[in-house]
């Protein structure tokens, strides 16, 4: 019989069939962070165990305080949401990396390099940004919180089976494109909604020469296509990566892991509900001009017009992100203005990003003008970046160097304080580009590590590739 | 436990645009305006209603944007929300529902929504209500004339306006059932904790690896 990579991982996991396509899945992990306090304090006031806790994992990512030098980060008491969490990890004995704990971090961050997202599971959060852990061959999603009580209630979780859908990216990624730039390319074509109600397998020449932490960044925004699965097969890159990390397999259990991921795979003649090829030889450097991730263009394109077939609501929308991004059809991206540069979050602040980052900046300066802001993807990433002294550079550069969370991305660390103002530009290396996402009024382009470091020198947005 | 969703009559107010995302239905950080919080907490909040689409609603000094539908007096009350394709993109934060429940919408009306907000109305007792943007459009301009009366029969599966027009509606077999009669998901699933159970100790038997941690089984 042969089947999907999603499929086998899915069937694996089914406790009940509840019929209609909906299954009563096991979940593995649940990972769950300081926006899960409504979750918990129903589970407590139905007085509800949870049915799990050894399965259960938790950092308060969202509301911690990072646009601090690491030396000054806040004590750990001072944030309702990292306490409620604490209290809840005291109280049903789940493991909580918290705000002082060197492995603290971005939850989806903590979990691939903690070696708790393994392949062939099931990874669950109440968060859309949980598809990233997909990179290692799992199943991860994100839901709300009525899913989270269910799911630390009984460790399960009722969903409705979705169609798979493969892309396959051929070719190879030129200089100066990344991981970043492909995926947003990928939904700049297929749009917002283009995989809705499917779960994507990325797969093809340029995923299989992928790195994780590349890997990482395109299912990343799987959920930005629509799609709340995305996964990739596990293989030597995966094992590579996945050996000797804390809460991975470990002798003959890492011999008998490695034999069972080795059969997931899709198999040759598997059947997808759809399919999609692509060629990454002509992805360019990317930046969003709108409102939402498939607003996207190459850098030196310009804002596009208005297209043939709007709908009604379509041209609303259009019209609406013309409005709100302050720029007109036909302005060109390249040397539009920047207030704000933002290097961090789930999608794009690991090692490896900041690494492209720093090379861009070769001891010049940060604009005047321009505020420039690195906070690592975890604590962990923080410490590996200071020992071959990233920080350094990006400091004397005049970029903050911050410490770990959600940050700017969702507008909600230190409490909701860590935004920008009204009618400010943030060149962002986020995933989301949402009216008020990083603040009230501002207006947020998403690129890849090496455009923001080029747009803080800059002061504007540039191509990283000509720009010098 | 929801509330039971089985007629709904009321009124329909028309927001057509494409890929509304959770950010714009609940704003993380709302426009700041006195005596009202932030709701990005999840922590509940008594302003919920006031938030709705707070980055849209209401002008820079916290003042109500009157050519916003939800800010317009005819559309006080509405029960029903017609709106583009791909509604409740993005985050997968509750408050979004939570906010529309607040201001008294039960049913949204939409060419297609995003999976993780569909299933964030259901568990809330809200129906997703999925038919062709051409009928979306036909429906809004009704809304915005006549202003008639809207009726949705879930055991029928027919939306119907008094002027006139009847359209049925897919939805499937599962979430009708849980609707109709406002289950509560959690109990149904907690009498299945032996199957939970069996499969956990199954599964720990062919791969181990998963499950290292020493298990807390509680029934």
């Amino acid at each position: 019989m042969t089947g999907t990579l999603f499929d086998k991982i899915w069937d694996r996991h089914v406790v009940n069939d509840l019929g209609d396509g909906f299954s009563l899945l096991f979940v593995d992990r649940h990972m769950i962070n300081d926006m899960a306090g409504r979750g918990l304090l129903t589970l407590n006031k139905r007085d509800l165990p949870l049915n799990h806790p050894e399965l259960t994992f938790a950092a308060a990512d969202h509301t911690v305080a990072t646009l601090v030098p690491p030396e000054f980060r806040p004590g750990r008491d001072d944030n309702p949401y990292a306490v409620n969490l604490r209290e809840n990890a005291e109280r049903h004995g789940f493991r909580l990396f918290d705000v002082d704990d060197p492995d603290f971090g971005i939850i989806h961050v903590v979990a691939a390099e903690q070696g708790l997202a393994l392949p062939g599971t099931t990874i669950a959060c109440g968060d859309s940004h949980t598809c990233t852990l997909g990179a290692v061959g799992a199943i991860a999603w994100g839901l709300g919180q009525s899913d989270i009580v269910h799911i630390l209630a009984t460790q399960t979780s009722i969903q409705h089976k979705p169609a798979t859908m493969r892309i396959w990216i051929d070719g190879a990624l030129p200089a100066h494109a990344t991981a970043k730039d492909l995926i947003l390319t990928l939904i700049g074509r297929l749009g917002v909604a283009g995989c809705t109600g499917h779960a994507v397998e990325f797969a093809g020449p340029v995923i299989e020469a992928a790195s994780m932490e590349e890997r990482f960044t395109i299912c990343n925004m799987a959920v930005e296509l629509g799609a709340r699965f995305g996964v990739i097969a596990p293989d030597d890159t995966t094992c590579a990566y996945l050996s000797g990390r804390p809460e991975a397999p470990a002798g003959s259990a890492w011999d008998l892991a490695v034999a069972d991921w080795r059969s997931l795979v899709t198999d040759d003649g598997a059947i997808f509900a759809a399919e999609y090829r692509m060629d990454a030889s002509d992805v360019r450097p990317q930046v969003t001009w709108g409102i939402n991730p498939a607003q996207t263009v190459a850098i030196e394109d310009a804002v596009p017009g208005a297209g043939t077939g709007m709908d009604e609501s379509a041209l609303a929308t259009y019209r609406a992100a013309l409005a709100y991004s302050g720029l007109d059809a036909g302005t060109r991206m390249d040397g539009v203005p920047v207030d704000i540069v933002f290097i961090g979050s789930c999608n794009n602040a690991r090692l490896g990003d900041l690494r492209d980052a720093a090379a861009v900046l070769r001891g010049r300066k940060v604009a005047t003008g321009v505020t420039a802001w690195v906070s690592p993807g975890s604590e962990r990433v923080r410490r590996e970046a200071e020992a071959e002294g990233l920080d350094r550079l990006f400091i004397e550069a005049g970029f903050g160097w911050g410490r770990s969370g959600c940050s700017m991305c969702a507008g909600a660390g230190n409490q909701m304080r860590e935004i920008g103002t009204p009618g400010q530009r943030i060149v962002s290396t986020t995933n989301r580009n949402f009216v008020g996402r990083q603040g009230p009024g501002t207006r947020t382009h998403l690129v890849s590590p090496p455009m923001a470091a080029a747009a803080a020198l800059a002061g504007r947005i540039v191509d990283v590739r000509t720009w010098s | 436990m929801t509330e039971p969703f089985t007629i709904l009559r009321g009124k329909a107010v028309p927001l057509l645009r494409d890929n509304i995302d959770t950010d714009t239905i609940s704003p993380g950080s709302a426009v700041p305006r006195e005596g009202r919080g932030t709701t990005f907490s999840e922590h509940g909040s008594t302003s919920l209603a006031d938030d709705l689409f707070g980055n849209w609603r209401y002008g820079p000094a916290g003042e109500p944007l009157p050519d916003f539908p939800l800010n317009q007096p005819r559309y006080q009350g509405a029960s029903i929300l017609l709106t583009g394709a791909n509604f409740g993109c993005g985050s997968s934060r509750e408050s979004a529902v939570w906010m529309l429940a607040a201001w008294g919408i039960r049913c949204v009306v939409a060419p297609s929504f995003a999976e993780i907000f569909a299933a964030n109305c259901y568990a809330n007792g809200l129906l997703p209500l999925p038919c062709s943007a051409d009928t979306v459009s036909r429906l809004a301009a009704e809304a915005e004339g006549a202003a008639p009366g809207f009726v949705v029969d879930l055991a029928r599966c027919e939306l119907s306006i008094s002027s006139g027009t009847t359209i049925a509606f897919p939805i499937s077999a599962y979430r009708r059932r849980g609707l109709l009669a406002g289950l509560d998901d959690i109990e149904l699933s907690l009498e299945s904790r032996h199957e939970i159970a069996s499969f956990v100790a199954r599964e720990r038997e062919s791969r181990p690896w998963i499950y290292p941690y020493e298990t807390s089984i509680r029934d």
